[in-house]
């Protein structure tokens, strides 16, 4: 009787073990390269002076956040205005501002978007230029 | 103490096959709800509310009903419901669960249902509604399992049960007069713009509540051999009748002030239900049975010869909880949209897959409530046989 | 270390002259100037913005030609509303109803026939008191200080308790994802979501632009009058204190500020 324990036991263990450990040894040795984003769209290389709203650390790690406090300020306060931190002045609008330039949702957004794992719902109401169905 | 539910019958695990079955298809369905929108259902722009709605309406009171247990026994010393009080408690949890699940799945944007509790809005009568459910939920899952719980060791309960149980009262009345005010404080709605909106569910509660727990006390003698009590029954089915006829009094002071006054916006609303606007007789029939059946159930439920007779009680109780059920969900949600402010008659027919949801989450209820009471009478059981051994070995 | 306090002083008063900086570098002047790498024609410009007190809106029904639904057409087209094609699943921020059907109380069989057969633009009537308002759980419809109604399409959960609220049936519930529905979408104002309830928001992103509201712009024969209701000289307010007019409901406390001129 025991004996039958002890093996069910470490069934169960091992069976845990490797469950638990998938996602490292999945897929081991394939790599899967960074996205690689594409800024060529005919606004963007109209532009003189190539700068985005802030530079690209700050997006990288707080785009949604900012978005977050445009789309508060938009709705909720009627504040249409984003004061950069070097000084010059934008709408506070996703698809008036961003995606004017970016309007390479595909080869831009959903590169980084689709790497990491998120969906993110702004675009099932915020349509892209150009993307217009 | 929730091993007991592991155990039972053949006809026990039959039925909770048959449960899980319509859950499963009841969630296929929410599935395809999510999928495509509300729109798979019958509600259209003129009759936002249906099924789900009226459900929830009807469930409130249905878990407000607890409190006519607990009243007498822990207010007013009425031992006959010493036995049953945590079987209204736990009725009341089931209740409670199935409300909460009906408002989740009437919601557009169910991802986004945290948002009531993150942008708290105390103007909102909804805001309140959830508050009183969720802390009334809460309240019945603790008396109901720690009494039972004390009961099967043999020790008193803890102290600080006895004023919970105590706020259970007043909180009970509170879950059910918020849902009324839900409907009562719209300025645009003549049908529900009434002050006895409140007191109106609060009678019907009271009818269907008890009602429906004389029948399962009454499956309960039958299948699980577990006996309430005579007296506990016969007086349970005194507060169905007192109950039902106050409610019945309310629909008729209400139609009086309706027809009499002779207000046409007020009016018409009735008028739909039982006689049908400008065609459109989608309800009629089914008000016209509640009323008969409200009435039949009354009639046997005053006679105390009948009433005394289990067979005939058993069928009053069914008539009030399907009469109950009928005007409170069909003919007060429903009814408040038709016509429109704009005068338009929309009738509101529900769709397939919004019946298969509902019927799943009545299923989901009587889980609950088919787990819980099991582990109830098994308790009950292993009490009564410890009692009877000692009483056996006391005359040895 | 002896003469620390001093060095601290020094540098604490060189800190305060660099925050003082960015104020210098860039005057007050500057800010006026709104980067937009939009192509929209009309770009932000706080100046423009129009703004009041109290929004309102006067319908002059009788103005209006057989048949015409200028304003509808161009309120649908700018907001993206969709069209379901069956009255149960219907969005609509602005139609059109019959004399009888708006002012249920004030209709009888005796008035003259042009009245009966008027048809009388309605939409939202931006309540000053709104039922809609006070019962929504999460403020998703709230109520701004210049008096519009607006709707939150990110907060709402779609319970539709303010459509029961409403008493004038002004509100919309997407019942089903309305984007394969819109006719032609227009790029620069965003769609709606399956789950949540919409209604007119008074064009408030073309107010803020120095623009009059859809409907108002394109009514040609210059039906609806648009203004602030506080402005003492403003056209709305002499039309409304000159003609008699309705208003929806009156009686139910919601204040409503569409005044109807009959």
């Amino acid at each position: 009787m025991k004996k039958n324990k002890w093996g069910l036991i470490i069934l169960g263990l091992v069976i845990f073990i490797v469950g638990v450990t998938f996602p490292f040894w999945y897929g081991k040795g394939k790599t899967t390269p960074a996205p690689s984003l594409s800024l060529d769209t005919p606004v963007i290389a109209r532009l003189q002076n190539k700068k985005c709203v802030e530079d690209t650390a700050f997006m990288r790690a707080s785009h949604m956040k900012l978005l977050g406090t445009w789309r508060d300020g938009v709705v909720r306060e009627g504040n249409r205005l984003h004061t950069a931190r070097d000084g010059r002045i934008f709408e506070t609008s996703l698809s008036g501002t961003c995606l004017k330039c970016h309007s390479n949702k595909q080869q831009f957004c959903d590169r980084c978007h689709n790497y990491v794992g998120v969906k993110p719902t702004c675009f099932s109401c915020h349509n892209v230029p150009g993307e217009v169905k | 103490m929730l091993e007991k539910a592991l155990k039972g019958s053949r006809g026990y695990w039959i039925w909770i096959s048959f449960l899980l079955a319509v859950i499963t298809i009841g969630f296929y369905c929410y599935l395809q709800q999510l999928d495509y929108g509300l729109g798979v259902t019958g509600m259209s722009r003129d009759v936002s509310w249906g099924l789900y709605i009226a459900q929830f309406t009807f469930l409130v009171g249905i878990a407000a009903s607890a409190v006519m247990l607990v009243l007498p026994y822990y207010l007013h010393d009425y031992k006959a419901f010493g036995k049953i009080t945590i079987l209204g408690e736990f009725l009341a949890v089931s209740a409670v669960i199935m409300c909460v699940i009906f408002i989740f799945v009437d919601l557009g944007q169910p991802s986004r249902v945290l948002n009531v509790l993150l942008y708290p809005a105390p103007t909102s009568i909804l805001f309140w509604d959830m508050i009183v459910l969720s802390g009334y939920l809460l309240i019945n899952i603790f008396t109901g399992w720690i009494v039972l719980s004390c009961d099967r060791k043999e020790i008193p309960p803890p102290r600080w049960i006895k004023p919970l149980i105590y706020l259970s009262i007043p909180w009970a009345i509170s879950i059910h007069t918020v849902t009324a005010f839900i409907y009562a404080g719209l300025p645009g709605r003549s049908f529900w713009l009434t002050a006895i909106m409140a007191p109106r569910f609060l009678a019907s509660a009271f009818a269907s509540g008890p009602a429906l727990l004389i029948i399962i006390c009454l499956i309960l003698k039958r299948y699980g051999r577990f006996d309430a009590g005579e007296k506990a029954i016969s007086t349970l089915a005194k507060i169905v009748a007192y109950a039902l006829a106050a409610s019945i009094f309310f629909v008729l002071v209400e139609l009086f002030t309706v027809f009499y006054s002779g207000l046409p916006e007020h009016a018409q609303h009735f008028r739909y239900l039982f006689a049908g606007l400008e065609g459109h007789t989608n309800l009629v029939a089914w008000m016209w049975t509640s009323a008969v059946l409200a009435f039949a159930a009354l009639g046997i439920l005053i006679i105390p010869r009948i009433r005394r007779k289990e067979g005939w009680l058993a069928v009053a109780c069914v008539a009030v909880f399907v009469s109950l059920w009928i005007e409170k969900g069909l003919g007060l949600v429903v009814t408040g949209f038709i016509p429109s402010p704009l005068e338009k008659i929309t009738e509101y027919v529900p769709t397939g897959t919004e019946i298969a949801i509902t019927l799943g989450i009545w299923a989901v209820g009587f889980l609950i409530l088919t787990l819980l009471y099991r582990i109830f009478v098994a308790v009950r059981r292993d009490i009564d046989g410890t009692n009877d051994r000692s009483v056996t070995n006391g005359r040895n | 270390m002896t003469s620390n306090r001093r060095e601290f002083l020094k540098i604490a008063g060189a800190s305060a002259l660099t925050l003082m900086a960015p104020p210098i570098l860039c005057p007050a002047w500057a800010k006026e100037k709104i980067i937009s790498v939009s192509e929209f024609p009309n770009a932000l410009s706080p100046s423009k913005a129009l703004t009041a007190k109290r929004w309102a809106m006067a319908v002059d029904a009788s103005k209006c030609p057989a048949g015409c639904v200028d304003c509808i057409a161009a309120c649908h087209g700018a907001h993206n509303v969709p069209d379901f094609g069956n009255p149960k699943d219907e969005v609509k921020w602005i139609w059109q109803e019959k004399f009888a059907a708006a002012f249920p109380d004030e209709s009888h069989s005796y008035l003259r026939e042009s009245l009966k057969q008027l048809r009388l633009t309605v939409l939202c009537n931006q309540c000053a008191n709104p039922p809609c308002v006070r019962v929504c759980p999460t403020k998703a419809t709230f109520q701004r200080p210049d008096g519009i109604v607006m709707m939150d399409y990110h907060r709402c959960i779609g319970c539709r308790l303010c459509m029961a609220a409403c008493p004038y049936g002004a509100r919309s519930m997407n019942y089903r994802d309305p984007q394969p529905f819109i006719g032609k979408i227009n790029p620069d104002f965003p769609t709606r979501t399956k789950g949540v309830v919409e209604k007119c928001n008074f064009c408030e992103e073309r107010l803020v632009r120095g623009l009059k509201p859809a409907c108002v712009q394109a009514c040609k024969e210059k039906a609806l009058v648009f203004g602030d209701m506080e402005n003492p000289q403003s056209e709305i307010r002499l039309l409304v204190g000159k003609r008699f007019n309705l208003r929806r409901r009156a009686n139910l406390g919601t204040q409503p500020q569409i005044y109807y001129i009959v």
